[in-house]
């Protein structure tokens, strides 16, 4: 959809309302459009060859008269990309192939529906045709990712159809800064960045900082393992995330403002990039928006990757182009942030929230979620969990409506063990909990915490002790190293988990972990280091009896860690098929002829558990 | 002028002073091992913690870098505090078992002992070393390569440092001894933990002593504008 355009400078707010109406009136609502996500997620899984093939057909049949093509941001169903969605009927096909596109296109210019792409819900074993129906959508509340099928990024009409920047115009024209504030105060949105700060608190104190100039920034360093909320927003509706930093930079007296977006995101600063220039040229972002007299201008700053630029310090630090490393917050950064200036951080999915608290009221926002906790959460469900994907929810929402009831389950039957939740700091919650409201405060009384929102769903097969190795090996690897309790305790509890996962923990060993933790809590410069104990200190707190056995017993109850299994043939049950000696990639197991139970070589054996996997008749015993 | 309370005593302080300054001018010992007057706070050892009591709220602070206020109530050696300093001491020991400081420290602290499997290393990467070149000095000859457990203080790429004066302010302010320099006839060797670079010493016109790195003086010469011959004779042979 390249084309050259010249675009008007918007000088009121009834030139945009007029551009608004021009740009929907153009647009017939009846026509037909294939919407392909074009998401990083569908990229990985081939969606640019669906997408050059719908092209290529569109263009030889000479249909672009009849059918659309939109290119959009992720919608969420991440597990069944590529995803196509025919609109206006919303007839969703999953896994799509540049194999399938002629068929599809043939049907949709007939009206007919392609059967075989259809979702099938496992549940009931029935299609589904409208993607609104699927049960993996049914249950979200998508007031920030629904527009993303609605919208390409790179095409800022799309938003402006949707009625992107009245709120923007609405601030301007018809409130005062304060009142901007005391909207956002009376919706209750909390920061969705990890630690959940009352956002228009933070505004009210940056704009009250004394300072000459005042610093609006927003943070697109996600680095939580498993975790994509704010990389889909800043791919799929770039403006949404502008427009709430232009209201906020209004409220807080703000006139330059930064994206600061990691560089292993290419899509989302390109499409930030775009949305950037686009905005400009409508005289939207700049000098004198909407003949205002309201200036405020946007960088987009790429981060070079590491975790601990999350951190609103070290990614000021980063942004002045030192290394980035914290520095202790005794004094706010609202009040001396970047270049010593008031500077307001806020997280992506913050920013997109301003908007529709602007459009629809604080009252309609305050209505959303639970007492402590308004609006709704994305949350990227990963792990052992049918439906991978992104999530947006209400706050309050039970763990089990996301995982049963959005996320289909477990796969392959297992049993449900913990998710973890809040990134790689947050903690493990077992299956006891899983009717706990999930909100800000609900998630830190069980010891962990909202984080971003990255949720990773364990099964029977995982090993806690494991798992808390694994977070803590992450974190210590991400430790900037200023500050010896972080650097160096992070090292020693990397070392303590390591040995009872290797069956060479002591007694007194879990003494130390806890004492530890108390410490890295205590003492450490930034929160990368008070937090890092949660994974473990919430495993120590649910699954005790887990690393009990691997100290006291040797044994790792979930068969995980290779040093303290075992694997056995059980000779009754072998037929000698030959199955596990192909699987085997060491030579371990040695066929004795037809219908004679195989040979396992112990000494050979590195546990790596192939034949376990590939035995239908269970006689590879795991001990 | 604030008022404040350190362990019980009332004290007066200058505004914009740190804990660790009014501790200090009050002879009230707070251990520290990454804190000199010659630098800007830093934060990085925290051994400096001391729990502070403002309104309703409690909570530990790296005293190098609070800032006093009026009201503050801080303990310097609660209990708190103290099994914090001890487990950081433990760390500390683990990884210079062998440092006469970091021992001597330890013991201060009540710690004789640690639980962690022992390292031979020397430097705690405070930065002391690295503030001091870049804030004291003004060359930035070194500075602490890496992240994480795996950093290191060095020389860009471990190669011996254009900038580099041969002061050995680096050694001087070292808290562990991680940094020596010896003259030897008309050299200097510096010695980091990682790498080291020689320099060449200035021979007195009159004594025929070697007495400083000639890369220093000519920086002095040229950073306060003294004539070239400024430094001809070492200091006791100067009129």
């Amino acid at each position: 959809m390249e084309k050259e355009q010249i675009v008007n400078r918007l000088n009121s707010p009834d030139e945009l309302e007029a551009l608004r109406e021009s740009i929907v009136k153009s647009r017939d609502p009846k026509q037909r459009c294939i919407v392909i996500c074009g998401g990083t997620g569908c990229l990985a899984l081939g969606a640019q060859k669906v997408i050059t093939a719908f092209r290529r057909e569109i263009e030889k049949g000479g249909l672009e008269s009849k059918l659309a093509l939109r290119i959009t941001g992720c919608p969420g169903f991440c597990e069944r990309g590529p995803l196509v969605v025919v609109k206006p009927e919303n007839i969703l096909y999953q896994q799509v192939k540049s194999e399938d596109v002629t068929e599809i296109v043939s049907a949709t210019v007939k009206g007919n529906i392609v059967d075989r792409l259809l979702y099938v819900d496992p549940n009931t074993g029935k299609k589904v045709t409208h993607e609104p129906e699927v049960p993996f959508y049914e249950k979200q509340k998508r007031l920030l990712l629904g527009d993303n099928s609605n919208i390409d990024p790179t095409m800022i009409e799309d938003y402006l159809a949707l009625g992107g920047y009245a709120a923007l115009s609405k601030v301007l024209f018809e409130m005062s800064p304060e009142g901007v504030i005391k909207e956002v105060k009376k919706s209750g949105l909390r920061g969705r960045g990890g630690g959940g700060f009352p956002t228009a608190a933070k505004w009210e104190s940056c704009r009250q900082a004394p300072g000459d100039t005042r610093y609006i920034i927003c943070n697109c360093d996600e680095g939580d393992p498993g975790a994509f909320m704010d990389r889909s927003l800043m791919e799929g509706n770039p403006h949404s995330v502008l427009e709430g930093m232009l209201i906020g930079a209004y409220a807080i007296g703000g006139h330059e403002g930064y994206i600061y977006v990691r560089n292993e995101y290419p899509l989302a600063v390109k499409n930030a990039e775009i949305a950037v220039k686009q905005a400009e040229e409508y005289g939207l972002l700049g000098k004198n928006i909407l003949g205002s007299g309201f200036d405020f201008a946007v960088k987009i700053s790429r981060g070079g990757g590491a975790f601990v630029c999350g951190e609103s310090t070290a990614l000021m630090a980063s942004l002045e182009g030192k290394v980035g490393e914290p520095r202790a917050k005794y004094v706010h950064t609202v009040e001396k942030g970047l270049w010593e200036q008031p500077t307001n951080l806020n997280n992506v999915e913050t920013w997109a929230n301003v908007p529709l608290i602007i459009k629809n009221g604080a009252d309609w926002y305050a209505k959303i979620g639970t007492d402590g906790s308004k609006g709704t959460k994305i949350f990227s469900l990963v792990g052992k969990i049918n439906n991978t994907g992104l999530v947006e929810v209400p706050m309050g929402i039970t763990l089990r409506e996301i995982i049963y009831d959005i996320g289909g389950g477990i796969p392959d039957g297992k049993k449900f063990k913990a998710v973890q939740t809040g990134g790689p700091s947050g903690g493990c919650i077992p299956e006891s909990m899983l009717d706990l409201p999930v909100d800000f405060d609900e998630l830190d009384r069980v010891g962990s915490m909202m984080g971003s929102g990255g949720m990773i769903v364990m099964d029977e097969n995982s090993c806690m002790v494991d798992i808390a190795r694994y977070f803590i090996n992450f974190l210590e690897g991400e430790s900037c190293g200023k500050c010896i309790p972080c650097r160096e305790g992070l090292k020693r509890m990397s070392q303590i988990l390591t040995r009872i996962t290797e069956g060479k923990g002591k007694d007194g060993d879990i003494d130390l972990l806890e004492r530890l933790s108390a410490t890295l809590i205590d003492s450490s410069l930034c929160a990368l280091g008070s937090t890092a104990p949660n994974p473990v200190l919430t495993t120590l707190r649910y699954f005790r009896d887990e690393y009990e056995a691997h100290i006291k017993d040797k044994r790792c109850p979930a068969g995980v860690c290779k040093e303290l299994v075992t694997y056995l043939i059980d000779e009754e049950k072998c037929p000698g098929c030959g199955l596990c000696v192909k699987a085997c990639p060491v030579e371990a197991i040695t066929s004795m002829g037809k219908k004679k139970p195989v040979v396992l070589d112990q000494e050979k054996c590195i546990k790596c558990g192939a034949c376990y996997d590939v035995c239908n008749l269970d006689a590879v015993i795991r001990k | 002028m604030v008022t404040l309370t350190i362990d019980g005593r009332k004290v007066q302080a200058e505004e914009g002073a740190t804990i660790l300054e009014v501790a200090e001018d009050n002879n009230i010992y707070i251990p520290t091992l990454c804190s000199n007057e010659a630098v800007k706070p830093y934060g990085a050892c925290r051994l400096c913690l001391v729990e502070v009591t403002r309104g309703k709220r409690e909570r530990l602070v790296a005293s190098c870098l609070y800032e006093v206020e009026e009201g503050l109530v801080v303990k310097t050696n609660s209990e708190r505090v103290a099994s914090n300093r001890r487990m950081l001491m433990e760390l500390l020991l683990a990884r210079c078992p062998n440092n006469k400081k970091i021992q001597d420290l330890a013991h201060r602290l009540g710690v004789d002992g640690t639980s962690f499997e022992l390292e031979d290393k020397q430097c705690i990467l405070c930065a002391l070393c690295v503030r001091t070149c870049a804030e004291v000095v003004g060359v930035s000859a070194i500075s602490l390569v890496g992240r994480g457990t795996g950093r290191a203080m060095a020389t860009p790429f471990y190669e011996p440092s254009d900038v580099c004066i041969g002061c050995g302010s680096c050694a001087y302010v070292c808290p562990t001894g991680a940094i020596s320099f010896e003259d030897v006839g008309d050299t200097r060797y510096i010695k980091w933990p990682k790498n080291g670079m020689e320099f060449k010493l200035k021979k007195c016109k009159t004594c025929g002593r070697y007495w400083a790195p000639e890369k220093q003086l000519d920086y002095i010469i040229k950073k306060v504008n003294l004539a070239p011959d400024a430094f001809d004779n070492c200091p006791d042979c100067r009129d």
